[in-house]
C-alpha cells in the first residue's frame, strides 16, 4: 500500500498549494457532460488496447483482486475549484500496464457514455494515475464516476475520466471530448493550461 | 449512440433532480456567435436523424462547457466552450441546421426563377 502526500501540507499553507487562478472548495462539485450512466459491476469491464491489435480486459472482480493503493491527492478542476487532500482507493495504471507493450506514446481514455480524454502514456505511469473505485473510504458514487473513474490528479480534473471503460494506446495523439473543442491538450494546472495555446 | 445501460430519460434514477436543462440555456452563448437566434432553429441529429428545435435539446451545463444532446438518442449535437477571449463551437453532431428566415424569395424546388 502506498500513501501519496504530494503537495498536501495541511490547512495552514493552502495558498501555496493552489495552482494559479484556482480557489479552494470544501464541496465536491459534480460536473458531467451527459447523463450519469448506471453500470452494474457484473457487466463492467476495463480494457487496454495496445495499438498493435492486442486487447487486455479485466472484469470487476479481476480488477478488485489486483493490489490496491490508497492515495491522498489534491484535485484541480478547470472551472477553477480545487480540493485538497482527497483520499482514493484504486489500482495503479503501473499495475495495469505492467506487461503491456504500448505501440505508441499516446493514450485515449474511453468512458461508458462515450466521453473521451487524451494524455501521454508517460502521464499514466510512474505512480501518477489510478483506476479509482473508492472515494473517502466509500464506494464511488455514480455521480462521481462510479463504479470506477480514472484519477490523474496532476492534470486538470477533466482528464480524470468518470465511468472509465478503458485506455486505447495510440501512435498518434488524438484529442478527446473537451480537448477537441478549446480545452488544452495537456492541461497542467500549475502552468494554467486551460485553453488551446495557453 | 444509444447504449442499453442509459436510462431513456437520461435522468438519475435516485430521485435527484436531472443534471440537464433545456436548450434555451444555449441562447446566451450562441447569441455571441450568430446573428440569428439559433435556439429557434431545427437541428438534425447526425446519430439518429431526429429533427427537433435546438431549444428542445438537453443541455448539460454543469461541465467545462455546454453540451447539447439529442432527446431521442442522447448523442452529442453541439458543444460550446467559452474562454475569456475566445469561443469554440463543435457542431459535428448536427447533420443539418434549418434556420427560419424572413420571406425574401430564394430558390423554389423547381429551380431558380421557375
Ligand atoms: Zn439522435
Amino acid at each position: 500500500m502506498t500513501v501519496v502526500t504530494r503537495g498536501f501540507k495541511g490547512r495552514g499553507t493552502r495558498d501555496a498549494q493552489l495552482p494559479p487562478g484556482q480557489y479552494l472548495t470544501p464541496d465536491f462539485p459534480v460536473l458531467s457532460a451527459g447523463p450519469t450512466p448506471r453500470i452494474d459491476p457484473t457487466g463492467w469491464e476495463f480494457f487496454i488496447a495496445t495499438g498493435s491489435g492486442e486487447r487486455r480486459t479485466w472484469s470487476w472482480s479481476q480488477l478488485r483482486a489486483l493490489p490496491t493503493e490508497t492515495v491522498m491527492v489534491d484535485i484541480h478542476c478547470v472551472t477553477k475549484w480545487s480540493k485538497l487532500g482527497t483520499t482514493w482507493d484504486g489500482v495503479s495504471l503501473d499495475t495495469l500496464l505492467a506487461d503491456v507493450e504500448p505501440a505508441g506514446d499516446f493514450a485515449l481514455v474511453h468512458s461508458y457514455g462515450g466521453y473521451t480524454t487524451n494524455l501521454p502514456v508517460a502521464d499514466l505511469t510512474g505512480g501518477r494515475a489510478w483506476v479509482a473505485f473508492r472515494y473517502a473510504g466509500a464506494e464511488l458514487d455514480p455521480e462521481h464516476g462510479g463504479p470506477a473513474r480514472l484519477l490523474v490528479p496532476h492534470l486538470y480534473f477533466w482528464k480524470s475520466a468518470k465511468w472509465v471503460r478503458g485506455v486505447e494506446l495510440l501512435r498518434q495523439d488524438q484529442p478527446g471530448f473537451w480537448e477537441s473543442v478549446g480545452y488544452h491538450n495537456y492541461g497542467d494546472p500549475w502552468r494554467e493550461q486551460r485553453y488551446w495555446g495557453d | 449512440m444509444t447504449e442499453s445501460w442509459l436510462t431513456q430519460s437520461g435522468a438519475p434514477q435516485s430521485g435527484a433532480p436531472p443534471s440537464w436543462v433545456d436548450g434555451n440555456e444555449l441562447a446566451g452563448a450562441l447569441a455571441e456567435v450568430f446573428a440569428v437566434d439559433v435556439t429557434t432553429a431545427q437541428g438534425v441529429c447526425a446519430g439518429c436523424g431526429r429533427m427537433a428545435p435546438v431549444a428542445e435539446t438537453r443541455v448539460f451545463d454543469r461541465a467545462p462547457g455546454l453540451v447539447a444532446r439529442c432527446v431521442g438518442c442522447s448523442a452529442v449535437l453541439l458543444r460550446v466552450v467559452r474562454g475569456p477571449d475566445r469561443i469554440w463551437l463543435d457542431l459535428r453532431g448536427m447533420a443539418c441546421v434549418q434556420i427560419a428566415m424572413p420571406g425574401t424569395g430564394g430558390a423554389s424546388p423547381d429551380g431558380p426563377g421557375a
